[in-house]
């Protein structure tokens, strides 16, 4: 089922809403004047009557991203940024609180909107600001008892070398070392002063329980029947090291908190190290099935910075052509692994899996030719893409790796798009979709209403399913997505069932994007694949914000990143969508049985490299 | 009725069934046929999809990505047997993400001064993340994307820090894995030689020339 949903428009919201905000809340309220930022900044005291506001009276009702900056030395506060948005469509509204740097608190946003519950805590965690009248502000990526707040400009890691990067002993005179050789612990922790690890005991554990077992004393009241039972991390319907800790009634589920972090490696971090151009092959590693339309988000924020300068070029038609044809390639890639995997989940074991990975190999072969790589594709740059599609996918014969094939590209996508892929998705269709097998299992299961979908944060097909017809490439058309002719996919029960259909759905639209992308391709043979003068390391950035979001396969992806006109970000966050969605995880699964559980976690797709980063 | 979607549903796992014997057929029952191989692999496979990996081996194609080399001339060129192409001009090393390239600067032992020669050269291989960067920055196409992707060994420490000997491969090497793309570049260089070396011999012609003209 689809939707035809009009394009938005594309004027940027702030000086009308601030003259609506301004007529209530008086002083509370101002432009945020600095150059090259855009947002209204609010008193925090009336930070919660603003967003109230927002929501109820101008219509954003959606949260798409809140986080924290850290402006060390440039006015020496923290602050929280929220991006929102309609879910009629419409570019984000931003809403900027300040708080100092210590004692850092700010009014909890979890009663206007669920959403920001994750989002808050990952601010709590990673830069300690503390969020009054939040309901459960615990670490979420780190442990409990970690030392101090990672993303706070003077905290520095295990291995600091220096604050950005390239680091200054490697070239000239580059002798190299083993980092880890340089810690005495050899592992890549820092231990706050006066630690003695032999009496170090762990309160990360009993703080996960206290809250969940409902003032249950597990150890004591062992003849009841409620039990906290901890799924995870190492379990294989968790899609990776994701762990949930369930209370049960029986089998019912009573109570479920997701618990993440195993994967944790501070990408948010290493990415305000890194030049901006370092950032592009790192953000392959987020959601590592669909490398390229991480890259497109990426390439999009720091494009919208770049264009505040005097010398920027925006892409060429035909990069922005190739940039579609990989997103959406992408989509089909993602979405025949969510599948996949969702019928593993629900007991099918490997034989969908394996129908589904087949066509995935097949796309797979042509970004390999293209970008040179199957998974970390890293092939999109500022104003352009790396190289352009190749003549042929041919490979050559070594001694070792002698089977060879030898095809033309253009011809292979034609193919690929008019009659492999559509055939595999009405294979599925046939498959799967009136098995009853699937339907009992289900329909009915995990239903998320639209009000709570929305609430909650929740982005793509989970949120499509449950009746929203909200698709960035619609509501805040990027590239060349507003000229192509596409309906958004909608389905209105919000159950496993519809968010299964929704990914078939959302396939058909994409082979429909594809089918109009490839004569574009064909006309657009042999223009220039990047905006001006290729190969620059170092593209000038000037100061400024930006938050470019794209339609990733899983949900509204968005880079938040803020340049103080140097070479490396001064901050860079990820607004990831497996992270955010599973905030409505315990709403959906509460009364379900465990077995459910699965299926639910299935069908919001989660990949933990970007749930964790 | 309930049940038919089951049944219609094992109807396709039977075609795939089916379907791989037929291939079987068609292919003489030998598993690992070479000339198989690109059908099977194709938009056209319809029976087994999978590659029996190691004893079959897909080659990669050419613009594929792994582990860095450094681009030397041949070892049997007239001039410059096994000569680098790097000027350690330290691009890569600048350009890298996660910062696994250490280069000392060559210099001459007499006069100290910097020569267009890398004294040492290193790639902890480790933290190599493969992006593929400094091949594409590299302004005299010295440092090139490898394809060999076996590179497994029991030690860590000892094994894995390339240095320039270990990562030092000839120009044929790269004409061979990537021929096209070679083709391409030798023709925006303007030959087959190192940039410098053609720069030199453009030179070198003009001075010729001028002599003759007077």
């Amino acid at each position: 089922m689809t939707e035809q949903v009009p394009t938005a428009d594309t004027v940027t919201p702030t000086g009308e809403t601030l003259n609506v905000l301004h007529k209530r809340f008086k002083k509370a309220v101002r432009q945020d004047d600095r150059d090259g930022y855009d947002g209204i900044l609010i008193d925090p005291a009336r930070l919660v009557e603003v967003a109230t506001a927002a929501r109820d009276e101008l219509g954003y009702d959606y949260l798409a991203s809140a986080t924290a900056v850290d402006y060390l030395g440039k006015g020496d506060h923290l602050e929280m940024v929220y991006h929102l948005c309609r879910t009629s469509g419409g570019p984000a509204l931003v809403l900027k609180a300040q708080t100092p740097r210590e004692n850092a608190e700010l009014p909890s946003l979890t009663g206007v909107w669920s959403g920001a519950d994750f989002q808050e805590r990952e601010a709590w965690d990673l830069m300690g600001i503390r969020f009054t009248g939040h309901p459960n502000l615990k670490r979420i990526l780190l442990w409990e008892g970690f030392d101090g707040h990672p993303l706070r400009k003077d905290w520095r890691e295990a291995y600091y070398e220096a604050d950005q990067k390239p680091f200054d002993s490697r070239w000239p005179d580059g002798h190299v070392r083993r980092a880890e050789q340089d810690n005495p612990y050899g592992k890549n922790v820092r231990y706050p002063d006066g630690f003695v690890l032999d009496e170090y005991q762990s309160t990360a554990e009993d703080a996960l329980y206290a809250d969940v077992a409902l003032g249950l004393d597990v150890s004591a009241d062992l003849a009841t029947e409620r039990v906290v039972v901890s799924m995870g991390p190492q379990h294989p319907s968790t899609h990776g090291v994701f762990r949930m800790i369930v209370t049960l009634d029986g089998e019912r589920i009573e109570a479920l908190e997701p618990v993440m972090g195993y994967l944790h490696r501070n990408h948010e971090k290493i990415g305000e190290r890194n030049t901006f151009l370092q950032n592009m092959p790192y953000t392959d590693r987020l959601d590592y099935i669909c490398s390229l339309s991480n890259n497109l988000g990426y390439a999009l924020a720091v494009e919208r910075l770049m264009s505040l300068g005097s010398r920027y070029e925006p892409p060429t038609y035909r990069a922005e052509a190739i940039r579609v044809l990989m997103a959406e390639l992408t989509r089909i890639v993602n979405h025949m692994w969510a599948i996949g995997f969702l019928l593993n989940d629900l007991g099918a074991f490997f034989t969908p899996m394996m129908y589904a990975v087949t066509e995935r190999e097949l796309i797979l072969d042509f970004f390999e030719a293209t970008t040179g790589s199957r998974m970390m594709c890293n092939y999109m740059r500022f104003g352009g893409v790396a190289h352009d599609i190749p003549d042929r996918m041919r490979s050559e014969a070594s001694l070792i790796n002698d089977r060879v094939r030898d095809e033309n590209t253009m011809e292979y996508l034609h193919k690929l798009i008019n009659e492999r892929l559509p055939r595999a998705i009405d294979q599925f269709d046939e498959y799967l979709t009136t098995s009853e097998i699937v339907t009992n299992r289900c329909i009915g299961v995990g239903v998320l209403s639209t009000a709570d979908a929305i609430a909650a944060s929740a982005a793509g097909p989970v949120l499509r399913a449950s009746g929203v017809p909200y698709d960035v490439r619609r509501a805040d058309p990027y590239s060349i997505y507003a000229d192509l002719d596409f309906d958004v996919a909608v389905r209105y029960h919000g159950d496993v069932y519809d968010r299964y259909l929704i990914r078939l759905d959302e396939m058909r639209q994409s082979i429909r994007i594809l089918k109009q992308v490839w004569p574009l391709l064909m006309d657009t043979g042999g223009q220039p694949f990047f905006a001006g003068r290729g190969g620059i390391y170092s593209p000038r950035v000037p100061a400024g914000e930006s938050y470019g979001r794209v339609e990733n396969p899983k949900g509204e992806l968005g880079y938040y990143v803020v340049s103080d006109g140097g070479q490396n970000p001064r901050r860079y966050h990820v607004r990831a969508p497996s992270f955010i969605n599973l905030t409505a995880l315990e709403q959906m699964c509460k009364g379900h049985k465990v077995a459910d559980v699965v299926a639910i976690l299935g069908s919001i797709d989660i990949v933990l490299g970007e749930t964790d980063r | 009725m309930y049940g038919s979607g089951v049944w219609r549903g094992l109807l396709v796992t039977l075609k795939h069934f089916v379907a791989t014997y037929v291939d079987d057929i068609r292919w003489g029952f030998r598993r690992r046929n070479p000339a198989a191989f690109p059908v099977r692999q194709s938009l056209d496979g319809r029976g087994v999809f999978t590659v029996e990996y190691p004893e079959e081996k897909i080659a990669v194609p050419e613009r594929f990505r792994f582990i860095p080399f450094l681009v030397v001339d041949n070892y049997d060129h007239p001039e410059r047997a096994g000569h680098d192409w790097c000027t350690s001009c330290g691009i890569c090393a600048k350009v890298c993400p996660p910062q696994c390239i250490w280069i000392v600067r060559g210099s001459d032992p007499d006069s100290g001064r910097p020569v267009p020669e890398p004294d040492a050269f290193y790639i902890d291989i480790d933290l190599c993340m493969n992006c593929g960067l400094c091949a594409e920055f590299c302004p005299f196409d010295a440092i090139k994307m490898d394809h060999d992707y076996e590179l497994a060994s029991y030690d860590r420490t000892s094994n894995h820090i390339y240095d320039k000997r270990r990562l030092s491969k000839e120009f044929r090497y790269w004409q061979s894995i990537a021929p096209t793309i070679a083709e391409q570049e030798a023709s925006a260089r303007g030959g087959w030689e190192h940039k410098d070396v053609l720069k030199q011999k453009a030179k070198d012609a003009k001075a010729v020339a001028s002599e003759q003209a007077e």
